[in-house]
């Protein structure tokens, strides 16, 4: 049917046009960052790296990526250690208040940030604990957490019911059989969980920014410098930090899709 | 599976339990909780104190600014949850329909790469780009048209709403499209109804509840976000989100923000629960 034709041709066209408009600032930012004029404009201006040069020598802005890869490295680890153990609760368990258990679980992303915001800070500050790093690795923990528990899930809903029953019958402790089946079975979600919460905390400017007092990390300090003026070297950090968190999240879908296939073929 | 006669508690069990309850007690709950506390406490000399009055809400309550701005973001957030649905639907549809499934898993893939791109880095890109002498007025202006003010209206708004939401609920609405049962779309075919008839009265109403679910995310994130009106709307008039920056940030009065964001996480609940209710309706009753 040419009618079909032309409706399928209509449809790809307009989805490639939705992926341009999604593409477009992600693109515009890197082919910005290579470009000296400070309103880029078409004609395009020349090829530089002056902004990156300018932006490598910002103290500020190395100060704010060291303290964002430990934020996040911290926020990995105990957001997957926590959507862990709240998968395997809800993988094994049927008890009485489960459901607010899952509500609690998974709320929290549901809460706009710059809500979540506030209400850590003043929170965080009733025990003198805000201004800190360690105040916003707290607040990330809190929002990265569901989705940890989201990925651990979907894993453990490819684990057969009988194994641990299995490891019990021939002697294992429950927490040797965690320790021997449970958590190998699940290790690629543990580490695509691992790297995602690390992204998304990479990422996370509202909460920091409350939170965070003098500790700014890298998205701070490109929230500060976009409130101050055009500077095209947020571009250049914007570029970094893009390869860093792409980084991750490909190492995630990897993981991710990679197990899917091998469930189709079992 | 453990022993029913056993009496002393599951510690095993409990120990997966605690982590959660308790991390997201004490830092999400405790939080949310203080927060309701601190709309009722006054500020003095730039530092908060413990009260009960209702001073805070007062004050926001009856001004018209605060209405002006609640009605403000509430439109703004209901015109993106539908331009975004709209915007959404047709490139959906192709990927659920009429895409291989192996260009439907790419382009999931590709869809999820923006949330884990600085979202204040994609704005700023449009800022750089919707500016009186940016990109699009520079195109338009070869074909004579323009310059167009795009910055610093309710358009920049909308475009950074999309750039928050667009790829989100295509993923959402392309998962709600593919699980439909493909058999009743070649059915209502087969009984001669036509295309577009098709898509209103089976394709639409079948993933209804994924579809709803999808626009009710776009609201969420609209409805908070703070960084596409006061980058690409130009903050005047506030939205509540700006609202609750501007009045924590500067004069410490945590308070008053409160008051906002309380306001704020009722009006979701109730457009969230509507919605949803809306969603899982039974047809036909």
């Amino acid at each position: 049917m040419r009618d079909d034709r032309l409706l399928r041709w209509g449809l790809r066209i307009y989805t490639a046009l939705v992926f341009v408009f999604v593409f477009a600032p992600i693109v515009a930012s890197l082919v910005f960052s290579f470009n000296s004029d400070r309103f880029p404009t078409i004609p395009l201006g020349s090829f530089t790296t002056d902004w990156y040069v300018k932006a490598f020598s910002n103290p500020e802005a190395w100060d704010g990526a060291l303290r964002s890869v430990i934020v996040a490295a911290v926020t990995a680890v105990l957001a997957t250690a926590i959507g862990f153990s709240a998968a395997y609760t809800d993988y094994r368990y049927d008890f009485f208040g489960k459901k607010a258990f899952l509500i609690l679980a998974l709320l929290p992303p549901t809460i706009p940030l710059i809500i979540m915001a506030l209400a850590m800070l003043g929170w965080l500050s009733m025990f003198n604990a805000s201004g800190m790093t360690l105040s916003i690795i707290i607040a990330h923990t809190v929002l990265c957490a569901p989705f940890a528990m989201a990925v651990i899930r979907l894993r453990l809903n490819q684990m057969d019911p009988n194994l641990e029953p299995a490891a019990w019958n021939l002697g294992a402790s429950e927490w040797v059989t965690m320790k021997s089946v449970v958590i190998p079975f699940t290790m690629p979600s543990l580490v695509a969980s691992l790297c995602l919460t690390a992204a998304v905390s990479f990422d996370e400017f509202a909460v920091a920014w409350f939170v965070s007092g003098l500790n700014k990390t890298v998205p701070v300090v490109i929230l500060e410098i976009l409130t101050g003026n055009i500077d095209p070297q947020v571009n250049a950090i914007g570029t970094a930090v893009f390869l860093v968190s792409i980084t991750l999240v490909v190492i995630a879908q990897m993981l991710i899709m990679g197990r899917a296939k091998k469930a189709d073929h079992a | 599976m453990s022993d029913p006669n056993r009496t002393r508690p599951d510690y095993y069990a409990i120990a997966w339990r605690l982590p959660l309850i308790l991390w997201q007690g004490l830092f999400f709950i405790g939080p949310l909780l203080f927060m309701v506390a601190m709309s009722f406490f006054l500020v003095k000399n730039y530092r908060m104190e413990a009260a009960f009055q209702f001073s805070n809400w007062e004050r926001m309550l009856t001004r018209g600014f605060f209405w002006d701005a609640y009605f403000l973001t509430l439109w703004l957030a209901f015109l993106a949850t539908a331009v975004t649905s709209v915007l959404a639907f047709p490139a959906s549809y192709f990927l659920a329909f009429k895409a291989s499934e192996s260009t439907r898993r790419w382009a999931v893939f590709f869809l999820i790469i923006p949330f884990f791109t600085s979202y204040l880095v994609r704005i700023f890109a449009w800022q750089v780009i919707l500016a009186q002498q940016g990109v699009i007025n520079a195109g338009l202006s070869f074909l004579g048209l323009g310059p167009y003010q795009m910055l610093n209206t309710q358009f920049g708004t909308m475009v950074g709403y999309l750039t928050l939401c667009l790829p989100l609920a295509v993923i959402l609405q392309t998962f709600a499209l593919a699980n439909i049962d493909k058999r009743l779309v070649e059915a209502a075919h087969n009984l001669g109804c036509g295309r577009l008839r098709t898509v209103f009265t089976v394709v639409v109403p079948l993933a209804k509840t994924g579809l709803v679910v999808a626009a009710v995310f776009c609201f969420i994130l609209s409805f908070g976000d703070f960084v596409a009106p006061y980058y690409l709307g130009g903050s005047k008039p506030p939205t509540l989100s700006i609202m609750i920056v501007d009045t924590s940030k500067s004069g410490q009065q945590w308070p008053r923000a409160a008051v906002v964001a309380i306001m704020m996480i009722v009006t979701l609940l109730v457009v969230a629960f509507t919605a949803i209710g809306f969603a899982y309706r039974k047809r036909g009753k």
